[in-house]
């Protein structure tokens, strides 16, 4: 494996179950995680959709993956964003949104929820810092 | 005859539901569905669009995809309707016309 | 691999890597026939594996992948038995991958 870290971004911009994009790429993110690279998640426009609580598809017949967001933090995935403005258009706050534990398994150190809402500007910031961007 | 209006897709990303509701004459029903349904929620940057129409339009959310969404019915805008597949089955039948807006 | 396997007697769907077609169909019996296809015999220490990743996958909805999966077991079961020495010694075609399959689960997500 190379010994160069890269700064991959995954920028998600579809809500789900209307498209196949939001389970698309969850899948990627987590086949991903086993590269070892700086891996963020961000959550911009109906991307922020993806992450509402209380997720309930028995009724459409579709997979229910709402769930599978909480495994992000086994799989040393620990930069997760949500952009403010996204939610705030949307009339959603941050207490709409699963919360993502992370725990250091070796030294047991915990972070309780790793979702973060960040300003616009933060998101540009984090997009320019990213080697690679990829897009759903 | 009287048309069944549909809308699929996410108001925050298309213009389904802006283009419904300037064409859609009054007395219709529109029924939000799939992606549609966040086009129904309160608080939201289209609400006033919504709100503004239903005195001249019928409008309905499908509870189904609502819910596999997380949101249940208190959190739609109130006048919205929440129907269930044989609720739509019913607006169809009724409707003499459907128009997709997809 | 035959497109089903006989459990007591009843048919099961399985897809052309093993895995079986309907998580729903899934009883105890079809790990033992899976075990007994690749030769194992089932004890208590495979089992906690099992049902470990059974309920691993109702609260998350996913089969884990090993690395992950090794270091939940660890947390869950003791790290004695969080590391893959333990866990390959118990299913020697790979933890994640054997031990999904025995336990009806679909091929672990980040898995070749």
């Amino acid at each position: 494996m190379s010994e160069v870290v890269k700064k991959f971004m995954y920028l998600n911009r579809k809500a789900p179950y209307g498209t196949i994009y939001a389970w698309e790429a969850l899948e990627v993110v987590l086949i991903g995680a086993a590269f070892d690279q700086d891996v963020s998640v961000m959550f911009l426009d109906d991307g922020v959709f993806q992450l509402t609580k209380g997720q309930d598809t028995k009724a459409i017949g579709m997979k229910n993956f709402s769930p599978t967001f909480r495994t992000l933090g086994d799989y040393e995935v620990k930069k997760i964003y949500v952009d403010r403005a996204s939610l705030e258009a949307r009339g959603l706050t941050e207490d709409d949104l699963v919360e993502i534990a992370w725990e250091d398994f070796e030294t047991e150190e915990e972070i309780e929820n790793i979702v973060e809402v960040v300003d616009s500007a933060r998101v540009s910031e984090l997009m320019n810092e990213s080697d690679a961007i990829f897009s759903f | 005859m009287s048309i069944l209006h549909t809308i699929n897709k996410s108001p925050f990303e298309r213009n389904a539901l802006e283009s419904c509701l300037k064409f859609a004459s009054d007395g219709s029903a529109v029924l939000l569905f799939e992606d549609g349904v966040y086009a129904a929620l309160q608080g939201t940057a289209v609400e006033p669009h919504v709100s503004g129409a239903l005195g001249r339009l019928k409008v309905y959310v499908l509870g189904p995809d609502l819910q596999a969404r997380g949101f249940s019915a208190e959190r739609i805008i109130e006048g919205i309707s929440v129907v269930d597949y044989a609720g739509f089955v019913d607006l169809a039948a009724e409707n003499g016309k459907v128009q997709a807006w997809l | 691999m035959s497109d089903t396997i006989e459990v007591d007697g009843k048919q099961f769907a399985v897809d052309e890597e093993g895995y079986l077609a309907n998580l729903n169909d899934w009883v105890p019996g079809v790990a033992n026939v899976m075990a007994a296809q690749d030769n194992l015999e089932l004890t208590d220490e495979h089992w906690d594996i099992i049902n470990f990743l059974r309920e691993y996958y109702e609260e998350y909805q996913i089969a884990p992948a090993v690395r992950v999966l090794t270091k939940a077991v660890g947390k869950k079961l003791g790290k004695d038995k969080g590391n893959s020495k333990y866990l390959y010694s118990l299913f020697p075609y790979g933890p994640a991958k054997q031990a999904c399959r025995f336990a009806g689960l679909p091929k672990p997500t980040g898995c070749v």
